[in-house]
């Protein structure tokens, strides 16, 4: 099954053409040019990765990355900006983003990155699951 | 310590002018890359016998065609912004650099959801004066209105000559009749101001700000 994906950019030419490609490669896309609108969106649904730029109008990217997490700790979030300094890309990850994409960016990097968005997320609730059955196993004595 | 106009603050101010420029020309690159690969993906699907879609293709082309355009624009601006420097004292058209300076800030503006409107003017307004510093002070204006406006307001900015000064007035600024410890114009404003022979006038309850400067710097 293809991976489950929100865009999230204020350009709208760039992510019709980048959710095109990115379902050419059977994904599973959503988009959107407002960060708040992404929020909402994320309330609502799951998605394997969210791939979000940093710099938007009303609210910006890192502003959104806090709200998401909020909502979702364990989400998967790749930022896109079109300058990555170290200092941003540290900045980005002690707020939880998985990974930052300077653009213009490759399609099979952003591709690669979403694969392991998936896995990451994949063993994350697998290790929740595992600690599910532990707390019963526990409780009941067994 | 005192403000060093064409020195170190100065580079600080063309450096975020120039740097904000090069943001723009990414995002238009990135829709250019992503365009382009959306043209490969369908060559490579028509080379596996999925027929080609010509409106697709069209509309491809058309988007690639606006984002041309749309980076020459960027880059004039940033000519334009470029040759301010070339002379230290020139006569100039006082509303030609206020539009220039709009469009330099409107990746800024846009982020805190505050728009800035020329007016209509009919005849150039011209003055003598240091191009560079006259643009340090919009920018300094303009930035100051975009941390007391609020989102979603429309700032309207008129240009006129009384005969003694131009004027620039800004009205509209929704958050000026609430500014009270607000430092503006701070320092670094009253020394290019200074340099330019101009001064600033706050109206906080009718939301307006008026630069002034004087006609004949020699």
């Amino acid at each position: 099954m293809g991976e489950k994906i929100l865009l999230v950019d204020d350009e709208k030419d760039f992510i019709e053409a980048l959710g095109e490609r990115m379902e050419n490669r059977g994904m599973n896309v959503s988009t959107t040019t407002s960060a708040k609108d992404a929020i909402k969106m994320v309330e609502e649904e799951t998605y394997d990765a969210i791939v979000l730029d940093l710099q938007m109008p009303e609210m910006d990217g890192i502003e959104a990355l806090k709200a998401i997490k909020k909502i979702n700790p364990d989400m998967q979030v790749i930022l896109l900006t079109g300058h990555a300094t170290v200092e941003k890309g540290i900045e980005a990850m002690k707020l939880g983003a998985m990974d930052l994409i300077e653009k213009p960016a490759d399609i099979e990097a952003i591709t690669e990155k979403i694969k392991k968005a998936q896995a990451n997320k994949i063993i994350l609730v697998e290790k929740k699951t595992e600690e599910k059955i532990r707390k019963i196993i526990t409780s009941k004595g067994w | 310590m005192s403000y060093d106009v064409t020195g170190e603050a100065g580079l600080q101010f063309f450096g975020k002018m120039i740097a904000s420029i090069s943001h723009e020309i990414k995002n238009v690159l990135a829709v250019i890359n992503e365009n382009a690969g959306l043209l490969e993906d369908f060559i490579l699907m028509e080379e596996k016998g999925v027929t080609l879609n010509p409106e697709k293709l069209k509309k491809i082309s058309k988007k690639v065609m606006e984002q041309v355009k749309r980076a020459d624009g960027i880059i004039q601006n940033m000519n334009r912004f470029g040759h301010s420097v070339d002379e230290t004292v020139k006569t100039i058209d006082v509303i030609d650099t206020m539009e220039l300076m709009i469009k330099l800030s409107a990746r800024f503006s846009e982020r805190v959801g505050v728009s800035f409107k020329m007016g209509s003017h009919f005849d150039p307004i011209k003055i003598t004066t240091t191009p560079f510093l006259l643009q340090n002070v919009i920018w300094f204006c303009l930035d100051n209105i975009m941390n007391l406006a609020k989102s979603g307001d429309t700032v309207s900015i008129v240009v006129e000559n009384n005969g003694c000064d131009v004027l620039i007035r800004f009205f509209g600024i929704s958050g000026l009749d609430g500014m009270i410890n607000y430092d503006f114009p701070a320092e670094r404003e009253a020394i290019l101001l200074e340099a330019l022979s101009g001064k600033l006038q706050i109206d906080n309850s009718a939301g307006e700000i008026v630069l002034y400067l004087n006609g004949n710097k020699n």
